[in-house]
């Protein structure tokens, strides 16, 4: 390759060599005058598959949806000023749930940058909050070079969004191409490899626990499927209950006897009390996030804990820990097998009996339960019959965000990782149309969905267009409850039941919006014709719109409401009689 | 709930019944467009303190700055602020000045003086004793210019608001570590 090195070529035909040499088969985008040149490149080739979106939030979502389901990044390309601004909720929702994306932005020339050009905006300035780092190249030769950053950036120690700004004259200007290189970066160095002296201490901790749990997170996910089975081997060798958090699903088997279900505030009655009275917390590449520790200061009170993360600011953030662990999921996991292994330790047999026991005796509250009754459907019922009418394929899940997002995490089952993607950290209504588009677009022969909701849809029902140009056949399973259902939800605990403006009066007839687009649409309205309705949405072979009509006022349970402890956790038979204390409506 | 035989290192203590205390953070940042806007706006987005900042660049070859920040919090909000910044993509190292590995800081201040007969003879008299320079002069003011630490500053400027201070500017702190080792 030693002529490339001296070949000249534009800065747009080094963005499109640059995303070749990182190996990326698809970007997701939507031109605009500041990216002209690179759209014009793009043009003159077949090995880069540009996915026009019809919104850029629907271009960065459906690249977190390609790299959460890839393990790769995905990658975006959208115009200077309202392209970038569009982006901007995406980049934000991959930062927080530690997507990597590398997200292009055009920009106006140089010599305007500052002048209040049409369709300029301070693009880095922005986006500097919102992204794990941004760069905006003034020279070509430097292009090639920030475009490798980016991506190595990107993809490497906690995963994240950058953003490439790039003035349309750059696009232009002829400049040197500068091969990917394996040299290590002046300053960002993240460290992988565990302290030993640690995975000491963690294995001692380990060892003489008498009531421990895994709580495990998205971080084992990004670390990558190596990290997947190194925590299936140390959870089968230990012996120990594991749980996760909302991000972390499909990490280990949910079919398992091991695993207690998700925790948090609508986790599982055995997972909660399980981390609120265990005596050593093993957190595996998760964040103690409000969502889930509930109140810090009655947060699993009793047990020493050790927290592994690659992110040395995620560590004594929210709660101390005894042991941090600085490192990799892989890297950290396979030490600690390793150590656990030359101790030849097994686990206190009979205190573990105690504590499974003990275990066992919460999970028989069923936590959650529900009465499939009366002619109409149960959100819970219609995400258990899918999960049955699915399971036993090729399948991925999205969301959107509400309480559907919740049954969907309590009753969808997923054994695998990958598999499962949702908008956690942000809590994005609209995420999960685009996310199924970039999951199918990297899974074109999987089955994929979207459970969502009837309101969430509506912020980014657009990209049922991208779905049907591409014969992207994403079945989008809406279970409607004229609803926004959460917020109702909350409005009834904790406000004394005024709905304010939680209720959609209008609402489009979504088989007739399917059909308008060029999509089949399929309603279902009894639990009797439910099934049917799902075996055809599976059968065809395009898009579906899948209205569910399910009841209205079905509430979410377990909850444990923002503010309270774990131990004072809503269950659904107990609400009517409980409710929420007085000094609780006052918390948010 | 059982709660007697809490480890005292595993239970969340709340912040706020720790005394914050200051630190003096030296950073070291690749100099580039937009670094000291990163580190800035971090402390905003965060919610951090920041009570005085230098910045300058420090290696010429190799584009390096040097930015001292004074900021308080309690121990673990020093450590999280140290955290962040060290995940900023072009900081080289954090290092605290003021307890990982003391340091001594200095700052600098323009003073200016105007007053004639005893209260300018009398600002002529303490600058000498405070071993501040003066650098402008005229019929009826001064310019005194002064390094120290940031307390001999304030006692300074105390002893010259009567005797006639109109303004005064000054740098914040810089500081550097003890010893022969660089930071
Ligand atoms: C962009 C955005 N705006 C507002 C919210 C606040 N919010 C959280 S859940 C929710 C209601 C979602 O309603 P729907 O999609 O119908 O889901 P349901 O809860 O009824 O299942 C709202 C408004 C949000 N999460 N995201
Ligand atoms: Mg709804």
């Amino acid at each position: 390759m030693a002529q490339v090195q001296d070949e000249q070529l534009t800065g747009a035909q080094i963005v499109v060599r640059a995303l070749l040499e990182q190996g990326v088969r698809h970007i997701f985008g939507y031109p605009g005058g500041a990216v002209l040149p690179i759209y014009d490149a793009l043009f003159n080739q077949d090995q880069i598959e540009h996915i026009l979106v019809r919104h850029e939030q629907g271009a960065a979502h459906a690249a977190e949806g390609y790299a959460r389901s890839t393990g790769q990044a995905g990658v975006l390309l959208v115009t200077s000023g309202p392209g970038a601004t569009n982006a901007v909720t995406g980049l934000t929702d991959a930062l927080l749930d530690s997507i990597p994306l590398v997200c292009i932005t055009g920009q106006v020339p140089t010599h305007l940058i500052g002048s209040d050009a049409f369709q300029e905006c301070d693009t880095v300035g922005i986006t500097r909050a919102c992204t794990k780092h941004n760069f905006l190249v003034k020279d070509v030769n430097d292009l090639a070079r920030v475009i490798h950053d980016a991506f190595y950036i990107a993809t490497t120690g906690r995963p994240g969004p950058v953003v490439v700004d790039i003035p349309k004259d750059v696009q232009f200007k002829l400049g040197r191409y500068a091969e990917r290189s394996d040299i290590v970066h002046k300053t960002y160095r993240p460290q992988t490899e565990p302290d030993p002296a640690r995975i000491a201490q963690a294995v001692e901790l380990m060892a003489t626990a008498r009531r421990p749990v895994f709580y495990t997170g998205g971080g084992v996910i990004n670390s990558g499927s190596r990290a997947t089975e190194l925590l299936r081997e140390l959870v089968k060798l230990t012996g120990f209950p594991i749980t996760s958090t909302l991000m972390g699903l499909g990490a280990y088997p949910a079919s398992d006897r091991q695993w207690l279900g998700m925790l948090g505030m609508h986790g599982t009655y055995e997972a909660n009390l399980a981390m609120n009275r265990c005596d050593v917390m093993i957190n595996i590449g998760a964040r103690f996030d409000d969502r889930v520790t509930g109140r810090l200061d009655a947060f699993s009170p009793a047990s020493k804990k050790i927290h592994v993360d690659i992110d040395p600011s995620s560590i004594n953030k929210n709660v101390r820990v005894d042991v941090p662990v600085l490192g990799d999921c892989a890297a950290v996991l396979e030490a600690l097998l390793a150590a656990w292994k030359a101790r030849g330790e097994r686990p206190d047999v009979a205190s573990q009996t105690t504590w499974w026991a003990q275990i066992d005796a919460w999970r028989a509250r069923r936590s959650l339960a529900y009465q499939q009754s009366g002619e109409s459907i149960k959100p819970q019922y219609a995400v258990e019959r899918l999960y049955q009418l699915t399971r036993d394929r090729d399948t991925y899940i999205t969301t959107e965000v509400g309480q559907h997002q919740m049954w969907a995490a309590q009753h969808y089952h997923f054994d695998q990782p990958n598999r499962w993607m949702t908008s956690g950290g942000l809590g994005t209504m609209g995420y999960g149309i685009p996310a199924a588009v970039g999951v199918q677009v990297a899974h074109p022969g999987s089955l994929v969905i979207d459970i969502a909701g009837e309101a969430s849809v509506q912020m980014t029902m657009q990209e049922l267009s991208t779905a049907v140009q591409y014969r992207l056949p994403i079945k989008i399973f809406i279970l409607n409850n004229e609803y926004m259902g959460m917020v109702r939800q909350w409005q009834q605990l904790l406000h004394g039941g005024r709905y304010a403006h939680s209720y959609s009066e209008a609402l489009p007839d979504f088989v007739k919006l399917a059909e308008a687009f060029g999509a089949k649409g399929i309603r279902a309205r009894s639990p009797a014709e439910l099934d049917a309705a799902i075996v055809e949405m599976i059968d065809h072979d395009g898009p579906v719109i899948f209205d569910c009509v399910v009841e209205k006022l079905e509430n979410c349970y377990p909850m444990i409401p923002s503010g309270a402890a774990h131990d004072e956790m809503i269950l659904p038979d107990a609400v009517d009689a409980v409710g929420v204390s007085e000094a609780g409506k006052m918390l948010v | 709930m059982n709660t007697s035989n809490q480890p005292a290192s595993a239970y969340f203590l709340v912040d706020d019944q720790e005394r914050p205390r200051k630190a003096t953070l030296s950073v070291t940042v690749d100099n580039e467009v937009g670094a000291l806007a990163r580190v800035v706006a971090l402390f905003s987005g965060r919610g951090y303190n920041i009570e005085s900042l230098t910045v300058a660049e420090t290696d010429h070859q190799k584009h390096t700055s040097r930015i001292t920040i004074v900021t308080s919090g309690t121990n673990e909000v020093i450590t999280q602020i140290m955290a962040q910044i060290g995940r900023l993509v072009p900081v080289h190292r954090v290092v605290d000045l003021t307890v990982e590995k003391p340091g001594v800081e200095r700052e600098m201040a323009l003073i200016k003086v105007a007053g004639e007969g005893d209260r300018r003879a009398e600002a002529l008299r303490l600058s000498e004793v405070f071993r501040a320079r003066v650098i402008d002069i005229t019929h009826t003011s001064f310019i005194f210019e002064l390094t120290g630490t940031p307390e001999k500053i304030d006692a300074f400027v105390d002893l010259m608001i009567p005797l006639g201070m109109v303004e005064y500017s000054r740098t914040g702190v810089v500081a550097i570590g003890r010893g022969a080792e660089a930071q």
